[in-house]
């Protein structure tokens, strides 16, 4: 079971035998003894575990920041990681001096994730903004501060970048980020070359693996004593565009959809989706493809693909297959897919019209949605040329609302036939009551993001009073 | 003024319980426990788990050498369970493996049959059925019966908290060495190291001079590693003394939420009596407490919610009931409030609905019957230094609270989609141990040839700041740069018989101490210097900024010289000293008497904003007066303001602990379970520091500050109430918390 892996920790080579489904957190701790790295939660949901990851890519380093306990090794392998111990210098630097003349950390177990937050953030940035700063320490819970000297460090730190653009260079010379940095693409080229003379093992194990961010939250054990195909370097990590189509690669991660610029421009609205979704250290590992093959039935990319008609291609080893994701999922966690099936690609049509993505959860970010939704609407003239209707948390599987859609079509956009789409739409739907919400929340609250988008889509036409 | 604790925080080099290097061969536990929440044990078959290759034994309760008792209070507790289990986490067995894999892994092997008994998740109904820890308890005052038909308004309701779970972000943990000579050393995350030793010598039976309990700091506590971190220590403890091999047991976060208990659930009955000017005349409560299945803090918490029963009014007619109600949920325990958030919620769910059924302003009801100067409580305490009217008309002018009603008038009155609300809430919390034995702190310091002090205390560090308010206080009486001081881990063997660091009142009882401690080697000092520069009266003598003055004229003697010069003349370098509140007493017959040393006093304003279409909502901003007597260090006060708003509202809002019918807690991972992240903090926290606050019995003025601030957040709870009530008027307000964005939109769309 064990490979050999070898990867970039701090300044230090590493090169360990161990089981690639076992997760970096514990090889940085247990292995290591690289102990300012903690855990907390092992799920992804605090944020004390981040540390940051350095990949190779056309010949230049990309960081970001990840939740190291949900990180399989197999995924780090041919990788620079850098922990609190990699950062530190004989003084603290600027962002320790403001965490501590602001006292933004009391207890100090949450800290060490959140400085690694913060750098991973002026690792990836040229330029500060307050809003940005905030988001990247989003996934990163402390339950001491109640977060106010943490903003006030930030504010602190954005004002000491404010309106200047900088370099790696400046970043070292203030002591940032540790000198040796430069040196290490160098380095992992080498390594690199190492690895991929050994990668004999990239065929089909137990289990393929994306940015394992569910998989290792649900069954870490089953994960650790099997081998396993790690899927997320490999080609199909990438957007293109083909006329006004837009193929997502399958290990696409929920970050490169988010910072898309070509995306953005269609759906101005993305970066506050993504936000709602996942922290940012689970959108820097999570794959597209894996939110849909988890088919959880309030899965957010699948919320939002359907109302987007998409498409996926699916690959085995004698055919591809290429069919509507609307027909993927059959009942709960139930794939239109074969053992051998991999999903290759997600393609959907550059939106003309309106697209508008809602969640409601009990914490509003970060949290698991009680009920989403998207819509797309393509009209001319007040009648609905196409529209597109999605809902989560309200069936067995992330649901297309085909009547309504249907009804819809052809209609004039007023107070009735919105008032008839969201009846039509309520008949659709069977929410079950779990922690999540009560089967009569979920309905009422389903009804109310419907009238949240056709709101937000027509302001001038549809008020909120007509609607009650 | 260097924080050595935030500086290593910041660099990850602060150790936690699973960051100390453990010896070689240190074995790993793991706790099996009840997957049911009511049930005799039928069997347990530990044959597969045993068989499994790296198991060194599972531990059960016919291993127990002592006593299988770890109850502090009530002596209802077993370490591990043996016939009969009471509630889903219940431990039965402790296994020990070479790693925690292998731990795990034998826990799933472990095959146990229940015959499943009855389960009781709901605090009345255990209740009724005579299932109460201790008989009911009553604080009362004035005559309430013959106050109804003196009232112009009467009303009564039902109203319902949540528990809340603690969150402390290192789970709870303990690391036990076995010594030699049948000794033991147990490197705990508790509040409570006297407790822990306590339990491990009553387990091993062995005496508690054989073992040593040391505290390094906690990654966050609130009030869960008071008297729940125990058992997890006797369990290393029991471990490596029986299989004489040192043993770590650090709980994942799954099996923290599920085995260990979280803030008391209340269902309280209240009646309130008022005058047509709104001065509230009688006040009756009945407070059910889901207590859970074991007494563990139970009864001093239900006895905190009666002394805050009345919250910051004077109310001449009070009778309070509390009932301990045992149900089969893991034992509900200390979190921050300690009781008294619960209670203060109702008295201010009673106000808010006299004042929406009478038609006058909350805050009028609320300013009306505020405490004042020689106000005698329903317990019997008159309130000296009375700070309530000052810090409510404080903040009603500072933050101009007229003109924010106004703005959020105008915009409810502009918007459809979006309404605010905003709400006021004064705090008033009595500071020291309800049971008064409790109120010592201790300290030893030892000063060293270089001159370089060293603290040890009682107080544990967890976040709250206390060394290095200790260490403030040692530089302030010696008159030496805090650099020079370090306080040491909490060690039973430094300091013994250690009061818990609890009920906000580490830096009161232990600064006290380390006053006390510093003043006596100060004297010694000063009638040191006094010799060496011949001086006859040592008043003369006086140490500022590490140098000795006569008669305020500089020497040359500096604080170095006159330390070395004093151990060559073989002067007691090393101090210890206990400090006890002075004239706290407490009759828990009568219920009367003086069991506060003093009370901290604030009122915030809160506004928030709710969604009309969604109904989700922010907190928009909290400001606050509050009264922290003269600050020892600002900067960590103002952090536990800040902390504790936060999470006072989360406990108000998003925090939910759910449980089904039989007693299985749903919110049982970090997915389900969801604590403020920066985004729901308010956007503002503002926070005045109330001048001229004395306080005689805190060090150098000071006042606790760790719990009074958490209750706050109750004003969050009233504010969004009050923006749903401007969308929807007709709404009949059910008064139950927390109010989550389920119970927010079905309140704007119900009746």
């Amino acid at each position: 079971m064990q490979r050999k892996i070898s990867l970039i920790v701090n300044n230090e080579l590493v090169e360990v035998e161990v089981n690639p489904g076992s997760v970096l957190l514990d090889l940085l701790r247990d292995t290591l003894k690289l102990t300012g790295t903690k855990e907390g939660c092992r799920e992804g949901d605090c944020g004390a575990c981040t540390v940051i990851v350095g990949k190779l890519k056309n010949g230049k380093i990309k960081y970001r920041a990840i939740n190291s306990c949900l990180y399989p090794i197999g995924n780090a392998a041919g990788k620079h990681i850098l922990t609190i111990e990699g950062i530190n210098t004989d003084s603290l630097n600027k962002i320790q001096k403001l965490f501590y003349d602001e006292g933004a950390s009391q207890c100090g177990f949450c800290t060490p994730g959140f400085i690694m937050s913060l750098t991973a953030h002026l690792l990836t940035h040229n330029k500060l903004m307050y809003d940005e700063v905030v988001n990247s320490v989003a996934g990163n819970i402390c339950r001491c501060t109640g977060y106010s000297s943490i903003k006030r460090a930030i504010k602190e730190l954005t004002t000491e970048f404010v309106s200047n653009s900088y370099e790696l260079d400046d970043l070292i010379n203030k002591g940032l980020v540790p000198d040796y940095l430069p040196g290490i693409k160098e380095r992992l080229i080498s390594i690199n070359e190492l690895i991929s003379e050994r990668s004999e093992c990239l065929q089909k194990h137990h289990k393929i693996i994306g940015g394992g961010t569910d998989l290792f939250v649900q069954t870490p054990e089953e994960l650790f004593e099997h081998d396993l195909t790690f899927i997320s370097q490999n080609d199909m990590c990438e957007i293109n565009f083909k006329g006004n189509r837009c193929f997502l690669g399958s290990t696409v991660t929920f970050e490169m959809i988010k910072t898309s610029t070509e995306l953005q421009q269609y759906f101005p609205m993305m970066d506050d989706y993504f936000k709602l979704v996942a922290s940012l250290q689970i959108r820097n590992s999570a794959t597209i493809a894996g939110n849909i093959v988890n088919a959880s039935p309030i899965g957010g990319m699948s919320v939002i693909l359907l109302a987007l008609n998409a498409s996926i291609i699916i690959s085995n080893k004698e055919e591809k297959k290429v069919f509507h994701l609307k027909d993927l999922f059959l009942d709960y966690k139930k794939l239109n897919m074969e053992k051998d099936d991999i999903i290759e690609w997600i393609v959907f049509n550059l939106p003309n019209g309106k697209f508008n993505f809602e969640k409601v959860s009990k914490r509003r970010h970060l949290d698991i949605a009680s009920v989403n939704s998207a819509m797309y609407i393509d009209d001319e003239e007040g009648i609905v040329k196409t529209v597109y209707i999605s809902g989560g948390g309200v069936a067995p599987i992330p649901l297309f609302l085909k009547r309504a859609c249907e009804f819809l079509t052809g209609k004039e956009i007023n107070k009735e036939n919105i008032i008839r789409t969201i009846e039509i739409a309520e008949t659709e739907i069977s929410p079950i009551s779990d922690v999540r919400g009560s089967a009569d929340y979920k309905r009422l609250l389903f009804k109310q993001l419907l009238k949240a988008h056709f709101l937000k889509f027509y302001p001038q036409q549809i008020k909120m009073g007509d609607l009650l | 003024m260097k924080n050595l604790d935030t500086e290593k925080h910041i660099k990850g080099k602060s150790l936690f319980i699973d960051d100390f290097p453990t010896p070689d061969g240190t074995l790993i536990l793991d706790v099996f426990y009840s997957s049911v929440a009511h049930a005799k044990i039928v069997s347990v078959d530990y044959s597969e788990a045993e068989k499994l290759d790296g198991v060194k034994k599972i531990i059960t309760a016919g291993d127990i050498i002592g006593e299988n008792q770890i109850g502090g209070i009530i002596h209802d507790e077993t370490l591990l369970a043996e016939n009969e289990v009471t509630y889903i986490g219940e431990p039965i067995a402790i296994i020990a493996a070479k790693d925690k894999r292998t731990a795990h892994k034998a826990k799933s092997l472990i095959n146990i049959k229940y015959e499943e008994l009855p389960v009781i998740t709901d605090p009345k109904e255990a209740c009724e059925k005579g299932e109460l820890i201790i008989p009911p308890r009553i604080f009362s005052c004035g005559d309430i019966y013959n106050t109804w038909d003196c009232c112009d308004y009467i009303f009564e309701d039902t109203v319902e908290t949540g528990g809340q779970e603690h969150l402390y972000l290192e789970t709870q943990g303990s690391i036990a060495i076995p010594v030699e000579g049948k000794k033991i050393k147990i490197i705990s995350s508790t509040q409570g190291p006297t407790y822990v030793q306590k339990a491990v010598s009553k387990v091993l039976n062995i005496p508690m001079h054989f073992v040593e309990v040391d505290v390094l700091r906690l990654g966050g506590a609130f009030g869960g590693k008071e008297d729940q971190a125990t058992a997890f220590g006797a369990m290393a403890g029991l471990a490596a003394y029986i299989l004489q091999r040192p043993a770590k047991l650090v709980l994942n976060r799954h099996d923290d939420l599920v085995i260990t208990g979280k803030r008391h659930p209340y269902i309280s009955d209240y009646k309130i009596g008022l005058n047509k000017e709104g001065k509230i005349l009688a006040y009756e409560v009945s407070y059910y407490q889901n207590s859970g299945a074991c007494a563990d803090l139970s009864t001093p918490i239900l006895d905190r919610s009666l002394f805050h029963a009345t919250n910051s009014y004077s109310i001449p007619n009070v009778k309070s009931t509390g009932y301990c109600c045992r149900t089969n949920l893991a034992p509900n325990t200390a979190f921050r409030g300690f009781g008294g958030p619960q209670a203060m919620f109702v008295i201010e769910a009673a106000i808010h609905k006299a004042a929406e059924e009478m038609g006058i302003d909350v805050e009028e009801i609320q300013k009306k019957n505020l405490v004042s100067e020689k106000d005698v409580t329903h317990y019997g305490q008159v309130l000296n230094n009375c700070n309530a009217q000052k810090c409510f008309n404080q903040t009603t002018d500072l933050y101009n609270y007229n003109q924010l009603k106004l703005d959020v008038k105008k915009f409810n009155s502009e918007n459809d989609q979006y309404k605010k609300g905003i709400a006021i809430m004064p705090i008033c919390f009595g500071i020291s141990f309800t049971n008064s034995f409790l109120n010592q702190g201790s300290a030893l310091i030892h000063i060293y040839t270089d001159g370089s002090v060293q603290i040890s205390a009682a107080a544990v560090e967890m976040g709250q700041g206390v060394n290095q308010k200790l260490r403030l206080i040692a530089a302030n009486v010696f008159s030496i740069p805090v650099e020079l001081i370090t306080v040491e881990s909490t060690n039973t063997t430094r300091v013994a018989n250690t009061s818990p660091t609890a009920a906000s009142s580490g830096a009161d009882l232990n600064g006290n101490a380390v006053f006390i401690a510093c003043n006596n080697l100060l004297d010694r000092l000063i009638n040191r210097a006094a010799e060496i520069l011949n001086i006859t009266d040592p008043k003369l003598i006086s140490i500022k900024n590490g140098t000795v003055y006569i008669s305020g004229e500089k020497t040359d003697l500096a604080w170095n010289g006159l330390i070395e010069q004093a151990y060559f003349n073989r002067v007691n370098l090393s101090s210890q000293a206990l400090y006890t509140t002075p004239e706290i007493y407490f009759d828990k017959e009568t219920n009367k008497g003086n069991p506060f040393a003093y009370h901290v006093y604030g009122t915030a304003v809160i506004t928030s904003k709710v969604d009309c279409v969604r109904g989700i909502y922010n907190i928009e901003s909290v400001k606050l007066v509050h009264d922290f007597g003269k600050s020892i260090d600002p900067v960590v006060d103002k952090g536990q303001t800040e902390g504790a708003v936060v999470q006072g509202l989360g406990w108000l809002t998003i925090e939910e602990i759910a449980h089904n019918v039989n007693g299985k807690l749903l919110s049982d991972t970090l997915s389900t379970y969801k604590v403020p992240d920066i985004y729901f903090a308010p956007d503002e926290i503002e926070i005045e520091f109330l001048e001229d606050s004395e306080n005689r019995f805190g060090p150098l003025n000071s006042k606790a500050i760790g719990e009074p601030p958490f209750m706050y957040g109750i004003g969050g709870y009233f504010s969004i109430i009050n923006a749903i009530k401007s969308f929807n008027p007709k709404l009949e307000i059910n008064y139950s918390a927390p109010i989550t964005p389920e119970k927010v939109l079905m309140s704007l769309y119900g009746k």
